[in-house]
């Protein structure tokens, strides 16, 4: 039943308050629920963020690697089920979200492409293609879902146009962690305008100048006239040297991300790296405990700075693979199968691990090396979609053609 | 998308005619040398603005001095050392980087790092940390300073062309462990084989410590395997994602290149039977006590252990196996013809790459004869790196850049620095990530301080530089459309007129 969740989502935006602004280009679609879609890309080590603390077989496999059981340790992993804790560094940031329900994990996570190359499935993935037959590189998931929902309001936080938002749609892209003033004029950004009038990319150049202008008026707080929380940008922007406002890591650069789609828009996309962990990952400290720490502060800084608009948002954290399940000649993982994926949100029903698991153990290892997939992600995403935006069969098969989505009630 | 271009294509497509024959015939090659150019023909320019790093009046002299075909053999086979102005050459010889080699640099690098963290007094500490840091930053700027240098400056243009394409194709990251004091000597190492053989490329860039030391392989051991370097090295540098290799061969490959890793220190203690297989070259080493001499199955073929050689024979295999010839030669087709190059392209220059045994300068040639060369000239999207260095020729048109620190910057905004690519698969060749909105505001914001005169020549620079009357003018006047004729027709000042030129979309194609 797919109504009721967006019913759900709907009231859950009448009760946010309006955020009036006279100096938005285009209100976000009143009514649709925010998505941010965060890719690590690399292939974090997800059976470090996502802890099988009740099989041996896991201590076994990881010598030095893995997290010790909840409570054996002061730096244990933190208990979610019986089966499962979580990462400690990712605790004081996420715990509270789980607790209050509005995280869950899908394990076993992942894409039926079995390349282990970190390219190639990413590119599988964005795509959100059938593996088989002809492949349109031109054409990402995000892209199509946003034709679907026929919203404008779609935007890469990257400085590259992701695959997963090329396509039919115009989307703009904007990297918030150092976001430049430009200081091209009206007169001169409208003469640029014109020499690419009917061109291919007019609808870039024209995101180009308004996209831009728009972010830091957003940013800077002058549309909202509500100063952000957790620091005045305005004093952010002071202290900025040549124009170009940096971000201080990724919690403030999802601070911003959430000044915009609080506001401006519906769909977004950001990307993070350094999960590639071949070497010295660490455990509970170290290379990999410190991606994680960040990454999880920046979620909830996120969430705080969406304040009431949190409630009809949903945050989908993904990977392209994970990683081996026994650990390396180096104390690392090398390219591996299943991922654990994450859901969050106002209006996800969490507080649990979603999805089909499996006891792991050397018979249940995919290709007796890796997590397996059994929450192919283009059912799973689909099933989600379906939920967040009432999406017909139809609409969906353009979203991800040929496939029947899983409903793990997820909004 | 071939993605940019707009209704220009038709002028350029005038020329394309022109230029499609005239690679068929001899060249004016008799004309006495001249700096400054004749009239620009538009054939020269598309051509120039492709297999070159942006037209100048030296590239369009030389072209126009030795005829198409000439210039074209020139460029295939430079010099083996290319000659720079005097001016330029003294700027490279001058910088930190130059002073002494590789492995000694690196040994000095470190002896100053274990210096500063050996200070007791915490604040003198940090202080000597922050210099070290510095210092490294530097050896990384310089390099990217010859590098820009070269792009800017060779004659070889296609050799600089190539350079890049084959660090990025091999890429390593600046920033892992002390790769900032390698990436130059890796570089160099590159550009001494960009138009040679392949499996020159492939060995240079696999037994170098830079690579070795970004793909964990002199973490790489018998009975402790890393396969990061096995794999990228099957999937990104020879034979490609589709290549026909399986997981068991990446882990029989990274058997194989067990013990090969990074040394500048004494050479360790071996078991006197193992000794003689010991083998160091720069910072790389062979160490035989790390390596699996077992017996192992790559690509269905048994390899004995026997070390070094049992590595670079394996190395040769991959260079010339069918599928690297198709991967490379798709490559190139991607990064020099078009974003989606016609199967029937690759086939003729993977034909051209197996029957020369890996030759680039002959895969290249076979490359621009193909009848598909011509006719996509003026219809590639420019990168970054070809947008920054095609802007500052054109508006330095041969004055020596003595600073290079404002391009390596724009490099950087706009997303394609040199050694910034912290993946290994490098960054894309293809149009599709340059053209979003994002980008090309920052395109917009380069071209504006390009145009008002922050090109890089220090403090003497003139607040405008002349686009309007010079090379500019008279290579890019005939290839402009109306619309832009129309808008720089309205600019406000010879600043805004340089700027609108180097943000058209005429200028945003190669």
């Amino acid at each position: 039943m797919t109504l009721l969740p967006r019913r759900r989502l709907l009231q859950a935006l009448a009760a946010a308050p309006l955020a009036a602004s006279g100096l938005r280009l285009h209100a976000a679609v009143a009514g649709t629920p925010r998505l941010l879609v965060v890719f690590l890309r690399g292939a974090y080590d997800a059976t470090s963020l996502l802890v099988p603390v009740a099989s041996p077989f896991y201590y076994e496999q990881r010598p030095n690697i893995a997290l010790a059981r909840p409570g054996s340790a002061p730096d244990a992993a933190l208990p979610l089920t019986a089966d499962w804790a979580l990462h400690p560094a990712v605790g004081p940031a996420l715990l509270p979200f789980y607790q209050r329900g509005e995280l869950a994990f899908v394990p076993f996570a992942g894409t039926d492409d079995a390349s282990r190359s970190h390219f190639e499935t990413q590119d599988s993935i964005e795509m959100g293609q059938p593996l088989t037959g002809p492949r349109d590189f031109q054409s990402g998931f995000l892209n199509r879902l946003a034709q679907v929902l026929g919203t404008r309001d779609a935007i890469a936080f990257t400085d590259q146009l992701p695959l997963c938002l090329r396509g039919a749609q115009q989307v703009p892209n904007l990297v918030l962690s150092r976001l430049g003033r430009g200081g091209t004029d009206a007169r001169q950004a409208g003469l640029i305008n014109g020499m690419y009038a009917g061109t291919p990319l007019a609808g870039a150049v024209r995101d180009s100048f308004a996209v831009r202008d728009e972010a830091l008026r957003e940013i800077n707080g002058a549309a909202s006239g509500q100063p952000m929380a957790g620091g005045a940008m305005a004093a952010e922007m002071q202290a900025a040297s040549r124009n170009v406002i940096t971000a201080r890591g990724f919690e403030g650069e999802a601070r911003r991300i959430a000044r915009l789609m609080r506001d401006r828009y519906r769909l977004g996309f950001v990307d993070e790296g350094g999960w590639d962990t071949h070497v010295g990952q660490g455990a509970a400290t170290g290379t990999l405990a410190n991606r994680l720490g960040e990454l999880s502060q920046g979620l909830a800084a996120y969430a705080d700075e969406l304040g009431p608009a949190w409630r009809d948002s949903v945050v989908v954290v993904l990977s392209e693979f994970g990683r081996t399940f026994r650990e390396n000649g180096n104390r690392g993982t090398d390219h591996g199968h299943g991922s654990v994926y994450w859901v969050l949100g106002g209006a996800v029903r969490g507080g649990r691990i979603a999805g089909e698991q499996v006891a792991l153990a050397p018979a249940t290892l995919f290709q007796n090396r890796d997590l397996p997939v059994l929450n192919e992600y283009r059912a799973l995403l689909g099933g989600l979609f379906t939920r967040m935006y009432g999406l017909s069969p139809a609409q969906l098969a353009t979203v991800f053609a040929g496939t029947a989505p899983t409903d793990l009630g997820l909004v | 998308m071939t993605a940019a271009l707009h209704r220009r294509t038709l002028l350029t497509g005038a020329s394309l005619g022109l230029l499609a024959s005239a690679l068929g015939l001899p060249g004016c090659a008799t004309a006495p040398p001249a700096t400054v150019p004749g009239p620009a023909d538009a054939g020269d320019v598309a051509l120039l603005n492709r297999l070159t790093w942006g037209v100048d009046s030296a590239g369009l002299a030389a072209l126009q001095r030795q005829g198409r075909r000439g210039w074209l053999q020139a460029q295939l086979h430079p010099p083996a050392r290319t000659v720079l102005s005097a001016a330029v050459q003294a700027q490279i010889d001058g910088l930190g980087l130059r002073q002494q080699p590789m492995p000694a640099l690196l040994v000095a690098m470190e002896q100053r790092k274990r210096d500063a963290e050996s200070l007791t007094d915490p604040a003198a500490r940090q202080q000597a940390t922050q210099a070290w840091q510095q210092a490294m930053n530097q050896l990384a700027a310089d390099a990217a300073s010859i590098t820009l240098l070269h792009a800017l400056h060779s004659p070889d243009q296609l050799r600089e062309q190539m350079t890049w394409f084959w660090f990025n194709h091999f890429n390593v990251h600046q920033h892992k462990g002390n790769l900032r004091a390698m990436v130059g000597d890796y570089e160099a190492g590159l550009r001494q084989h960009a138009l040679g053989r392949f499996s020159d490329l492939l060995i240079a860039s696999a037994t170098h410590a830079a690579m070795l030391r970004y793909l964990d392989n002199e973490r790489n051991a018998a009975n402790r395997l890393n396969e990061n370097f096995a794999r990228e090295l099957m999937e990104l540098h020879t034979l490609g994602v589709d290549g026909g290799y399986s997981q068991r061969d990446v882990q029989e490959l990274a058997r194989v290149l067990t013990g090969l890793g990074v040394a500048v220190g004494e050479p360790p203690a071996l078991r006197p039977a193992l000794a003689p297989l010991y083998v160091r070259q720069g910072a790389t080493e062979f160490n035989p006590q790390r390596h699996d001499m077992g017996e192992k199955l790559v690509l269905g073929q048994r390899v004995s252990g026997r070390g070094w050689d049992e590595i670079i024979d394996q190395l040769l295999r991959l260079a010339r196996h069918p599928a690297t010839a198709r991967h490379i030669s798709r490559q190139l087709a991607v990064y020099l013809v078009a974003d989606q190059p016609e199967p029937a392209l690759v086939d003729r220059m993977a034909q051209a790459f197996t029957a020369s045994d890996g030759d680039i300068a002959t895969t290249l040639a076979a490359m621009v004869a193909a009848p598909s060369f011509a006719p996509s000239l003026g219809r590639k999207f420019k990168d970054p790196m070809h947008y920054v260095v095609s802007a500052v020729r054109l508006a330095r048109d041969g004055q020596p850049v003595t600073d290079t620190a404002p391009m390596i910057g724009w490099l950087n905004r706009l997303g394609q620095g040199l050694y910034n690519r912290q993946t290994p698969d490098g960054y894309p060749l293809d149009s599709a990530p340059w053209t979003s909105s994002g980008q090309l505001a920052t395109r917009f914001d380069i071209a504006r301080s390009i145009g008002a005169g922050a090109s890089g020549a220090g403090p003497a620079t003139p607040p405008a530089l002349a686009l309007a009357s010079g090379v500019a003018r008279s290579a890019w006047w005939p290839t402009l459309g109306d619309a832009t004729r129309a808008a720089l027709d309205q600019a406000a000042t010879p600043q805004a007129w340089n700027a609108l030129l180097l943000s058209s979309p005429e200028f945003m194609a190669r």
